[in-house]
């Protein structure tokens, strides 16, 4: 089948690449700023045609323990949310990783703390990459700079969480859900008639019984289990890093910038090259795994590293590891709802390069 | 060719129909395009603004604070945007409700009196093809007939009757649009 193009907003294409990739489930609150996402599928009404269940659950909280139990018995669900809806499910998210169930999160990101703001930001950094629940886990983390990454991620998404068994999050903000750009949607995938040999779909007399759990009472098989999460994720940060590069060759001035900030910095770049500096981007596609070792080379040949993303620097620290001290990194980026201007990154270069 | 507009009035002026049917227009001309709202608070009567880019080549940041193209539909919006625009930029204003006109020297300035004109038609709500049209008489970069396309798929089917009014504002507000020599 032919890919379509279409025009969309960001959450609108995660919506429509949801029910093309076969989803089982979704389960939502409504939340500005991606509220467009549960109404395209309440109107979209793909129980009709591909069978796919969507749900407006009574809570965030509720929404991720349906996302729970759809995935135990085996099935492709998501549920999407922004910024404080996200922190009400992360005690659902961290059960999930602990059960090592496949699902796929979308976070729409507002400026926060508490209910913040509903403009844009990327001040959820930290809760995606480090674990924003509780015990030693990872979410496999994808950072659409497009809408039509918004789209693709969500059929890479689920291939990811079903590969290894590992809840995903795409980490997004308010501009890219709201704004509209072309978008190619790929073919419909059917949804699966089968499920995973691990999945809880009742006794056969044929098989032991699957159980789906994070509890483990006893401290040596807890911390075997520990060590076998560790594995996977070192087993995900050697093959899944993603990143993309714009004018890096000769860059002695590295902007490092995911989502919208990356989309910003390519106009810095521009800006940059046409007085002179020799500036270049590395995109972090996936931030967990983060691509520390590309940045690392990199670094190399750089004067100045700035970490541009709209917080106060979090993403920062994951660059600062990265470089290890041998380049002077600094962050710029504007916070609560303001998304920072590509002219304010190269002055901000500017000042850095004249020593301020 | 990257053209950076931005379209500003108030909400229910139809600011950001008029840049969503701008954007279907130039992907049936087959260019890049975005179309990045100001969401919030804003209703009725509030403000609202939307930057539409149209560009041959693959746009890099939809966020921008210079632009080659203003289209202002009342004064807080001009008061706002008179200063983002580029040197030799160009600004299109409905003279309804403004006092203060634009008063830089530095860019092209042209007046749509679409308000006015949508009345006279008895259709108030083809003011902002009124003012779609005017900018496309003063920069032809996307074919009426891919208007009329983009129309087609911004438009719900059920008003699909009401494509050759809408025609027919586009052809108004190229006829009325006028330079202003400050």
């Amino acid at each position: 089948m032919e890919r379509e193009l279409r025009l969309m907003k960001g959450n609108e294409a995660v919506a429509e690449a949801a029910i093309r990739a076969g989803a089982d489930g979704y389960f939502g609150y409504p939340i500005t700023p991606q509220s467009e996402i549960l109404e395209y599928l309440m109107e979209a009404n793909p129980y009709q045609t591909t069978g796919m269940v969507v749900l407006q659950a009574e809570s965030e909280v509720a929404a991720i323990n349906m996302v729970y139990g759809g995935a135990a018995c085996g099935k492709k669900v998501l549920t999407t949310s922004s910024s404080p809806g996200i922190s009400l499910m992360q005690e659902g998210i961290s059960y999930i990783a602990g059960a090592e169930l496949p699902c796929l999160v979308v976070n729409v990101v507002r400026g926060g703390p508490g209910l913040g703001t509903i403009q844009p930001a990327q001040s959820d950094y930290f809760q995606a990459v480090k674990g924003g629940g509780h015990g030693d886990y990872h979410l496999i983390v994808l950072a659409p700079s497009s809408v039509q990454e918004m789209a693709d991620f969500v059929g890479l998404g689920f291939d990811l969480a079903f590969k290894y068994r590992n809840p995903v999050m795409i980490l997004s903000d308010g501009a890219i859900g709201q704004m509209m750009e072309k978008v190619w949607l790929s073919p419909y995938r059917e949804r699966s008639k089968t499920v995973p040999d691990w999945a809880t779909t009742g006794k056969l007399p044929s098989r032991q019984r699957n159980i789906i759990t994070s509890l483990e009472l006893n401290p040596e098989r807890q911390e075997e289990f520990n060590r076998k999460l560790i594995n996977k994720y070192n087993e995900i940060k050697e093959k899944e890093v993603r990143y993309e590069e714009f004018q890096c060759e000769d860059a002695e001035y590295l902007f490092v910038a995911y989502g919208t900030s990356a989309r910003v910095c390519q106009k810095s770049v521009q800006i940059a090259r046409n007085e002179g500096l020799k500036a270049g981007l590395l995109r972090p596609v996936t931030l967990f795994p983060f691509p520390s070792e590309r940045i690392g080379t990199l670094s190399g040949r750089a004067k100045i590293i700035l970490s541009v993303e709209m917080s106060s620097g979090q993403m920062l620290e994951d660059v600062l590891l990265s470089v290890n001290g041998e380049v002077p990194v600094y962050h710029f980026g504007r916070m609560g709802g303001i998304v920072t201007t590509p002219e304010e990154v190269v002055d901000f270069l500017k000042l850095k390069i004249m020593g301020g | 060719m990257t053209e950076e507009i931005i379209i500003a009035g108030f909400g229910g002026q139809g600011v950001l129909s008029m840049g969503k049917i701008m954007a279907y227009s130039g992907v049936m001309q087959d260019m890049e395009v975005s179309w990045m709202p100001s969401y919030g608070p804003e209703m009725r009567g509030g403000t609202a603004n939307v930057t539409v880019i149209l560009s041959s080549e693959r746009i890099s940041s939809p966020i921008i604070r210079q632009f080659d193209t203003a289209i202002i539909l009342n004064q807080q919006s001009l008061d706002k945007f008179e200063n983002s625009l580029k040197p030799g930029g160009m600004l299109i204003y409905d003279g309804n409700g403004i006092s203060r006109h634009p008063e830089r020297r530095d860019i092209n300035v042209y007046r749509v009196d679409a308000t006015e004109e949508a009345g006279r038609m008895k259709s108030p709500r083809t003011f902002n093809m009124i003012v779609l049209g005017a900018y496309l008489k003063i920069k032809p970069l996307i074919k009426i007939e891919n208007v009329i396309e983009g129309l087609k798929k911004s438009l719900p089917e059920r008003y699909h009757n009401l494509i050759p009014l809408n025609e027919k504002a586009l052809n108004r507000g190229m006829e009325i649009i006028t330079r202003i020599s400050l």
